[in-house]
């Protein structure tokens, strides 16, 4: 589903992503962690494009991200993506903010659009809030809100960016659990996250990045019991301790 | 100081009804100018924020350029030598009547280039992730901008649109210089006429500041309003 092949990131002189090459199946939930500033929000914004990078090569279902004749809203419409900062448009109520983009760019009616929108609002609990404004929403919800949004667009995978970093503890497992029931229902997903629960529980590989590298890519099992690097290990004695 | 002057306002009641079309023709320069400003304004903002350098630097000279010359002299150049260009290169009968129309054009062209620079801020202030979410979901560019970013930059930026408002408003009595009959072009001609310019202009003033006064404070109301939702 997804193929990262070499890829290479620099900002001048700045090397953000070095040589990174990992794969994603189809059906498989891939969580991505490592210290702040290892590059592993940056590589999950290449997969869709959002951020440009220098060298190597990444295929979605077959489509070439970096190459010049990639019609890069064809693709972005069809792979989902979550944000730390949740990112709904605040001028819009979460109706409208579920409808836009289903409207505008997968060109539905509005009431199909409608429709869809709601089922998936419905799907992450927050039926009744359709008419409010975000601003009028916890983070958690706001979060839900975000991922019905992306659901709304019919995504063959969906890309999270830290979905809870920015969330009060609470309400991080109201996320989780929409991320988690996801995963269940086999949806594709790479998911860059510190909550080693849901990691642990969820994930089927996890990739352990530190300076702008992959180090480790590893099947979930193998990289909690028995990790290789000193850096993943020193990572997970320091996040595990509590 | 006017010690030996005999105000006569007599010349006012009589003149009402050709002050009060310039008045009209005030405000209409006003909101053309406004639409254009705002419309012109919009896309030299986008084109200054653009990341295709040439187009970049192409808005930045031209609002440096409105923004370090004196509204009077833009207003002369429209009137006085913009239509004979025009003439020229068109082959338009000399006298036709596009001195007027190119005054008011370049008036909205002079304005534009402030409301860029307004219109500027207001899509800096809309958090970078916004396009970026806009963008994840598939929406091209000019569909991020006109959906997603415009409005909430167009809603942080109203008192200031507002307040420049008021500025072009008063800015519109520079256009007697290409006599139009604005109100204040309205108010010097019977002046001149009836041998009492100070009454008239010293009228003219006190509409122009009840009027500027009254909508600056319902901008602040607003701007209240606006900050309490």
């Amino acid at each position: 589903m997804i193929t990262i092949d070499k890829v290479s990131k620099h900002y001048g002189n700045f090397q953000v992503l070095t040589d990174c090459s990992t794969h994603v199946n189809k059906g498989e939930v891939v969580v991505v962690c490592g210290p702040s500033g290892s590059g592993k929000s940056t590589l999950i914004k290449c997969v869709n494009g959002l951020e440009p990078f220098q060298d190597g090569a990444i295929h979605v279902n077959g489509t070439s991200v970096g190459a010049p004749k990639t019609n890069l809203s064809k693709l972005r419409a069809h792979v989902g993506m979550v944000f730390q900062h949740f990112e709904l448009f605040p001028h819009m109520t979460i109706s409208d903010n579920l409808r836009l983009a289903q409207i505008k760019v997968l060109k539905r009616d509005k009431d199909e659009a409608a429709e869809k929108g709601h089922y998936f609002l419905d799907r992450v609990g927050l039926k009744a809030h359709a008419h409010k404004f975000p601003g009028q929403l916890s983070g958690g919800q706001q979060q839900r809100v975000a991922i019905a949004r992306a659901l709304a667009m019919d995504p063959i995978c969906m890309l999270f960016d830290e979905p809870t970093s920015a969330l009060d503890p609470e309400m991080i497992n109201e996320v989780l659990d929409v991320m988690t029931e996801l995963a269940q229902e086999g949806m594709t997903m790479m998911c860059v996250t510190h909550e080693m629960g849901f990691a642990k529980r969820v994930a089927h590989r996890v990739i352990f990045m530190d300076h702008g590298k992959i180090v480790e890519d590893d099947s979930k099992e193998a990289f909690f019991a028995n990790p290789r690097s000193e850096r993943a290990q020193q990572f997970l004695a320091k996040i595990l301790q509590h | 100081m006017f010690g030996s002057y005999e105000f006569d306002w007599s010349s006012i009641p009589g003149a009402m009804g050709f002050l009060g079309q310039g008045l009209l023709v005030s405000l209409e320069i006003t909101g053309l100018a406004l639409v254009a400003g705002i419309v012109w304004g919009t896309l030299l903002a986008m084109a200054r924020l653009s990341s295709i350098k040439p187009l970049a630097w192409a808005a930045a000279g031209y609002v440096n350029l409105f923004r370090a010359v004196p509204l009077v002299m833009v207003l002369l150049w429209f009137f006085l030598i913009v239509p004979k260009l025009l003439e020229n290169f068109l082959g338009l009968p000399s006298g036709s009547d596009v001195r007027l129309a190119s005054a008011m054009i370049g008036f909205a062209l002079f304005e534009s280039a402030y409301y860029a620079e307004i219109i500027r801020a207001g899509i800096q202030s809309v958090p970078k992730g916004q396009l970026a979410a806009a963008h994840a979901l598939g929406m091209s560019y000019p569909q991020a901008m006109l959906h997603v970013v415009l409005p909430q930059a167009f809603r942080n930026m109203v008192p200031l649109l507002l307040t420049q408002a008021i500025i072009l408003f008063q800015d519109t009595s520079l256009v007697y210089v290409s006599a139009l009959a604005d109100f204040f072009g309205a108010a010097y001609k019977v002046g001149d006429r009836d041998g009492r310019l100070v009454e008239l202009v010293l009228f003219a003033g006190a509409i122009y500041f009840v009027l500027c006064f009254a909508a600056s404070q319902g901008v602040r109301y607003f701007q209240k309003r606006l900050q309490t939702a």
